[in-house]
């Protein structure tokens, strides 16, 4: 009977622990890791606009080899209720040459997106439905490459714990805009410059789907850091893409109207 | 003396150096090689009953910019070389043009495409550059145009005027060539309702803007029409051929798109005066994506596009008098680019059925493969197609790309 009453007591009481405890560290890392992606979104405020050269290296399970060459303009936003706008150009492959992508990030509305036909010489609107699709079948989908707004995601801090030669803070987060591709990205913030160093992508079914990693990191006017070579593995596939970013320039003087419809059909 | 000599030639290379630091030039193009296989010897006296029609493309381009590119010269000269029709053997500067590009305005002065428009089967209101018909039934091909274009830009939509003093002739097929008419097209005998002829300058203006999920289009055309109407005469070896007929027209249009999630919803209109009695015609439709399918990286889309066309019989013909478009589109989004498009116009009066697959996928950064079906069927003998009614064809195309 006593121990009858005893296990029932510990079972209760440890579940009423088990049940307690995430409630209470719950709250605590839910703001613990907002706290830090707000320092991390801090940290890259008043960019103002960049230009960057990109090669995107394409790599199928055989180890064979693809490479696009395209150049991206990214204009912020101050307005933080609205994302930033990007404009890419192709130049290789050459058979879409000229082809260009506008896009008009929104916080948690669809976005507003362009694409650009050089050979038919035509601008057409396009469905931003598609955030999880590959951008130009590589295993970076629209929704990693467009802007990431603080707003677009619930954070919750997970743990502390080395990553390299640095320290790190995991979180947890989860995409709070429609049509996601992810249940969840693990990602990990070095607590020295609050850069993310790597992020795991778990599918719609809860899976391990992919692995992005950011490597040399420079800083760009004292305070705004980019990665120059970002690589992601599909753990599905076995297909990877490596991003290597060159000739970075920030505050160029680009415009609102450096990024329109109009100028999407001129730009080259 | 000898100083100041030495210190001229080498300021003049410095000179150079200066103007020209910020000058990109970029070279590119294509070498094509296409081979049509029709399933059919042809129908019409005259024409060549080869069943197997390869040719070769060849397209160029240069972009010279400078200013960081606020300054540009595009130039794209293209030559097709067809050994069985000398009328499809062509060449033409698809592009010779000084764009610049400025906050609020820009202008383009010389050859240049322009495109107007939201859906898929039909192009009605894309007006400013003619149709190079030799190299596609599909309409999509188009002739450089001469033009003055200025455009402005404001917060409340963008203006561009468009001058266009030079009047390019629709290709047409040459004797030997499959799909045409029974009658040959006769370029030698055109007619104008203008007196300056092809040097009539025409003019457009277009008013475009984005409110939203809105992208709405309003424009006006005053000039040569690039539909001919084709009139029976008799040339000096005693054949008939059919000699065209370039009217003036005016013609206002409209064209909207609007985006709701994987929907888009399409319309394009026109009002035309001087083609017989004034008409309307309208284009539209829709086009739903399923993104992801069977968790997959593809995507299949739905089109479906309604034609109607009011023109009276004294009009350039069209085979979009009331016409049915239903539509599939599949893109793989692999690293090949790989696409599918199928689709059907049906003539919801005569029931003919014109159905095109298109297919295209890359082979490596330099080779890309394209192949297209074209089937006509159930035509009756008043329809436009029903002289091509035995030029169905699958037409492959290797580019290689550089």
């Amino acid at each position: 009977m006593l121990n009858l009453h005893l296990k029932t007591f510990l079972v209760t009481s440890l579940a009423v622990t088990t049940l307690a405890f995430p409630v209470n560290a719950g709250t605590s890392a839910a703001q613990k890791g907002a706290d830090i992606a707000a320092e991390w979104d801090k940290r890259d405020k008043g960019f103002g606009d960049s230009r960057a050269t990109l090669k995107m290296i394409l790599e199928n399970r055989h180890g064979e080899k693809s490479t696009r060459d395209l150049r991206i303009k990214t204009l912020e936003v101050p307005d933080s209720s609205e994302g930033d706008k990007s404009l890419t150009i192709f130049n290789k492959p050459r058979d879409i040459k000229g082809t260009a992508f506008l896009s008009y990030a929104h916080i948690l509305e669809p976005d507003d997106q362009w694409l650009y036909l050089p050979a038919l010489k035509r601008v057409k609107r396009i469905s931003s439905k598609n955030k999880s699709g590959p951008f130009v079948g590589s295993e970076f989908s629209y929704e990693d490459l467009t802007a990431q707004e603080l707003e677009k995601y619930s954070y919750t801090w997970l743990k502390d714990e080395a990553c390299g030669d640095l320290q790190c803070a995991v979180l947890e987060q989860t995409p709070t805009y429609a049509n996601s591709g992810y249940t969840k990205m693990i990602v990990w913030y070095d607590t020295a410059e609050y850069r993310q160093q790597k992020i795991d992508y778990y599918d719609r079914k809860g899976s391990l789907l992919k692995t992005l990693q950011f490597a040399e990191y420079q800083q760009y006017l004292d305070q705004y850091w980019r990665a120059h070579n970002m690589f992601m593995t599909n753990h599905q596939t076995g297909k990877k893409t490596r991003l290597v970013y060159s000739d970075y320039a920030f505050q160029t003087g680009l415009k609102a109207s450096d990024l329109t419809k109009r100028k999407l059909e001129k730009v080259r | 003396m000898i100083v100041g000599v030495a210190l001229v030639m080498s300021a003049v290379p410095a000179q150079v150096n200066l103007a020209y630091a910020d000058m990109n030039l970029d070279f590119s193009g294509f070498l094509a090689g296409d081979l049509r296989l029709f399933s059919e010897g042809a129908a019409n006296s005259g024409q060549s009953d080869a069943r197997l029609n390869p040719s070769t493309v060849l397209q160029l381009e240069w972009n010279l910019d400078w200013n960081e590119g606020d300054d540009r010269i595009d130039f794209i000269p293209f030559a097709r070389i067809d050994p069985q029709d000398s009328e499809r053997s062509h060449v033409d500067i698809r592009e010779l043009n000084y764009l610049h590009l400025d906050d609020t305005w820009d202008l383009t002065i010389g050859i240049d495409k322009v495109f107007w428009g939201v859906t898929e089967s039909r192009h009605l209101v894309d007006i400013i550059n003619q149709t190079d018909a030799v190299e596609d039934s599909d309409g999509e091909d188009k002739l450089g145009q001469f033009m003055i274009n200025l455009g402005l830009q404001s917060d409340v939509g963008d203006i561009n005027f468009f001058i266009m003093p030079y009047f390019r002739e629709r290709t047409f097929p040459g004797s030997d060539g499959r799909l045409r008419a029974p009658f040959v097209v006769d370029t030698d005998r055109t007619h104008y309702e203008s007196d300056m002829e092809e040097f009539h300058p025409d003019l457009a203006f277009r008013y475009s803007v984005v409110k939203g999920d809105w992208d709405i289009g309003v424009a006006h055309f005053y000039g040569t029409s690039r539909e001919a109407r084709f009139i029976p005469e008799i040339n000096g070896a005693g054949d008939t051929v059919l000699a065209p007929q370039y009217d003036l027209i005016n013609q206002t249009s409209a064209d909207i798109q609007a985006t709701f999630d994987a929907w888009l919803w399409k319309f394009e209109g026109i009002y035309r005066q001087g083609h017989g009695d004034d008409f309307i015609a309208a284009s539209g439709g829709l086009e739903y994506t399923f993104y992801g399918i069977a968790d997959s990286d593809a995507d299949l889309g739905l089109l479906a596009e309604y034609h109607y066309d009011g023109r009276d019989s004294s009009a350039p013909a069209t085979i979009f008098d009331n016409d049915l478009f239903l539509g599939l589109r599949a893109a793989l989004n692999d690293a090949q680019d790989t696409t599918f498009l199928a689709g059907v116009i049906w003539d919801t009066e005569t029931q003919a059925q014109n159905y095109t697959v298109e297919a295209s996928r890359r082979l490596n950064d330099y080779l890309t493969f394209e192949a297209e079906l074209r089937i006509i069927s159930n035509q009756p003998t008043s329809d436009p197609l029903y002289s091509a009614r035995d030029d169905d064809h699958l037409q492959l195309r290797l580019s290689y790309y550089f």
